[in-house]
């Protein structure tokens, strides 16, 4: 029979419909599954035979030439056989380019370029990070269906909350692959942070710091009355636990002249680097040897002091992004009033002291870092799987950069800007540039910077079928949408004539989080430079379209004036053209205005004589 | 008349309580709904009802309803481990029939 769990007073569901819903950690170095069982959350068995007792599924797929795949803690402990077809840590490669891969430094994998995300070639085929993280999460639902007997209505899968739209896509995209339906994706801290359940907590600002296998976050979550918003977000996603075990191979490589050791040897350094950075949390000085090919081995010694002082670089480099985000939210350091630790590397004896030394606050780490995302989004799962009522917890969540429109002269305009707690819609209108004007091209664009060829194209779209109408009559309501995944949707009306177009943003995989930190980041060095260049750019624009409105006239009504006036006139234009393309928003103004003076009699002329014209042949009695 | 848990089960159930932080015993009942007549019901208990009869097994107490209690007398609660899964299990000796995944019984 059926195995029942304690539900909440009041709360038990019918027979039948306990709705099975999971939270998944898909993590850079380990996975893990969670669920709310008898009112409490916890995480689920990883496999029977669960070797270390620590339900993690290390993030480890490896392909075998027969097109059989393995996850887990096997292929983690072969990686060193096969490092070519073990893939490890394929968060990394989430919605990334060839380029941003590069980066990584020496990576044992065929690396195919593909348009918008590489792919990777395997002795079971070519494989996308989707497929591979696919694969991962597919082994999480089994795990998850067997431990609770049944199948799952859906999940909770976290994200770093600094992936981009395509990073989140991706994910998304993976667990529809792997068969489960996506509850929500939820930002890693916010999860962390209902793991702790501060939002039973009194008010406060919160900040969480996630210092996971391969990437950092923090966030500042504000409580107020149970609801949590989150006021900024920053990180590092080039940054993590793995860099801790790299210093370490890296030194013994350099103290024991192994600079050209092949991948296996790579691998096994890494291992051992990473098993004796665990053991320095409890030991003040750790002894192993190493095998290495060729029968060679490794003796290495490491103290604390020494591997504190040959990482204190990277601990720093957390801190960057901290204070960054403490400026995002306006808030100084005696603001925050509790530090979340989530992530294994928080276990790291320096990382802690940098940290309660920087806010001078207790940390709260006694939930298991490397479970307490997960816990948190299976407690979201299951609000949302419609197991509790979900009026007690409304998250809101924000975007990390702002979205806007292409305007004319390369200009972005924004229309959500940075931060916005999403979902939300906003609407902004747009007009012709000129007459008669019947299609508009909309460029979605991501970005702090005030040109467009300094943000992040999103997604192109034409809105067709505007009514010809003069320059600047018509009324085109741009609406942008973000979901509370985080994913965009543009649309674009024609209020007239109620035309419209719209795209669901699907970008081109590729901006990296190191892109998105740079991207914030010249936003702020560039922002005098950009208000500088919005303001030509404006200049331009707007005597581009005087030129174009007064050519206009001379066409229609040149008659009306004498030489002398289209003299002037035509002066006047020369100059303003001479100057237009030049970069001193002043002289183009100047030369526009003069322009503008110029024209004033031409205007009065035109004008009376259209008024003379409507009244001509009729009565006075008709025109009241 | 009575109600009793294993020492298993109300090991676990003083375990749940104590995550919880509240709560002062478990509930068992029967509700009338489910494809096979009746569903047991499982919940924790802030406040028991005055009508309620209480039982203890292993320190836990257990509070049932009296329309409750002529259908599950007699029951005891186990909680086992199926392969991954785990949680509660009946053994009640009303029971005539039950559907497949045993939710739902009929006396």
């Amino acid at each position: 029979m059926a195995l029942l769990q304690i539900a909440e007073p009041g709360e038990s569901t019918a027979p039948h419909q306990h709705r099975l819903a999971v939270g998944i950690d898909l993590g850079t170095t380990n996975s893990l599954v969670a669920t709310v069982k008898s009112g409490a959350a916890e995480v689920l068995p990883s496999q029977p035979d669960d070797p270390d007792g620590s339900r993690l599924t290390p993030s480890v797929v490896r392909y075998f030439a027969d097109g059989h795949v393995e996850v887990g803690a096997k292929p983690k402990a072969e990686q060193a056989e096969d490092p070519a077809n073990t893939i490890v840590s394929v968060k990394r490669f989430m919605g990334r380019g060839m380029a941003d891969v590069a980066r990584y430094g020496a990576l044992p994998y065929k690396f195919i370029d593909a348009p918008g995300m590489v792919k990777i070639e395997t002795a079971a085929g070519v494989k996308s990070p989707v497929d591979v993280s696919a694969d991962i999460l597919r082994v999480l639902r089994q795990q998850a269906e067997s431990a609770l007997a049944g199948p799952l209505v859906g999940a909770v899968i976290t994200v770093p909350a600094y992936f981009d739209d395509a990073q989140r896509q991706a994910t998304k995209d993976a667990a529809r692959l792997a068969g489960l339906n996506v509850l929500r994706l939820l930002n890693e801290p916010t999860a962390a942070a209902i793991a702790y359940g501060l939002d039973n907590r009194s008010e406060g600002v919160f900040a969480v710091y996630d210092l996971g296998g391969g990437t950092f976050d923090i966030s500042i979550l504000k409580l107020t009355r149970g609801v949590f918003e989150v006021l900024a977000t920053n990180g590092d996603s080039a940054l993590g636990g793995d860099d801790f075990d790299q210093a370490i191979a890296s030194h013994w490589r350099k103290q024991h002249g192994l600079a050209s050791a092949d991948q296996r040897d790579l691998r096994r350094l890494l291992m051992a680097a990473r098993a004796v950075k665990e053991r320095l949390t409890d030991e003040a000085e750790v002894s192993t040897s190493i095998a290495l090919s060729y029968g060679q081995t490794l003796n290495v010694r490491l103290t604390r002091e020494e591997f504190h002082s040959m990482t204190a670089l990277l601990v720093n480099r957390t801190l960057l992004p901290v204070k960054k985000a403490l400026r995002d939210s306006k808030l100084a350091v005696e603001d925050i009033s509790g530090v979340v630790m989530v992530g294994g590397a928080t276990r790291m004896l320096h990382v802690q002291s940098a940290v309660r030394a920087f806010f001078g606050k207790p940390l709260l780490n006694n939930v298991d870092p490397d479970r307490v995302v997960a816990l948190g989004a299976a407690i979201q799962a299951n609000v949302l799987a419609g197991n509790k009522s979900g009026e007690d917890m409304l998250l809101l969540d924000v975007i990390p950069l702002s979205l806007g429109l292409e305007t004319m002269g390369g200009l972005a305009e924004k229309v959500i800007p940075r931060n916005a707690t999403i979902p939300t819609a906003r609407a902004q209108e747009f007009t012709t540039y000129k007459d008669g004007q019947t299609a508009m091209s909309m460029h979605v664009v991501q970005g702090e910077r005030e040109l467009v060829k300094d943000c992040r194209s999103l997604g192109r779209f034409t809105l067709r079928g505007i009514p010809p109408m003069a320059a600047g009559a018509a009324r085109i309501r741009v609406t942008f949408q973000v979901d509370a995944d985080g994913l965009v949707s543009v649309s674009a009306q024609e209020l007239g004539s109620g035309v419209s177009a719209q795209i669901d943003v699907k970008p081109s995989y590729g901006l990296t989080d190191a892109e998105i930190a740079t991207m914030l980041q010249a936003g702020f060095a560039h922002a005098s430079a950009d208000a500088q260049a919005r303001v030509l750019a404006e200049a331009q624009t707007d005597a581009m379209r005087l030129i174009e409105a007064v050519d206009a006239a001379l066409v229609a009504d040149a008659a009306l004036l004498d030489d002398a006036e289209k003299q002037a006139i035509a002066d006047a234009r020369a100059a303003l053209l001479a100057v237009v393309n030049g970069d001193d928003a002043s002289r183009i103004k100047l030369a526009a205005e003069a322009l503008s003076r110029s024209t004033d009699s031409f205007a009065a002329k035109r004008m009376d004589r259209s008024v003379s014209q409507a009244l001509k042949g009729r009565a006075m009695s008709e025109l009241n | 008349m009575s109600i009793t848990l294993t020492e298993r089960a109300a090991t676990h159930v003083q375990n749940y309580l104590t995550k919880r932080g509240k709560g002062v015993g478990l509930r068992f009942g029967v509700r009338t709904t489910g494809c096979s007549g009746m569903a047991y019901k499982l919940e924790f208990v802030d406040a028991p009802a005055p009508e309620d009869q209480a039982f203890e097994s292993f320190g836990v107490k257990v509070f049932v309803d009296p329309k409750s209690l002529a259908y599950i007398d007699g029951t005891e609660l186990d909680f086992v481990r199926e392969g991954l899964n785990e949680g509660f299990k009946f053994n009640n000796p009303n029971e005539k029939d039950k559907c497949g995944c045993g939710e739902s019984f009929n006396v």
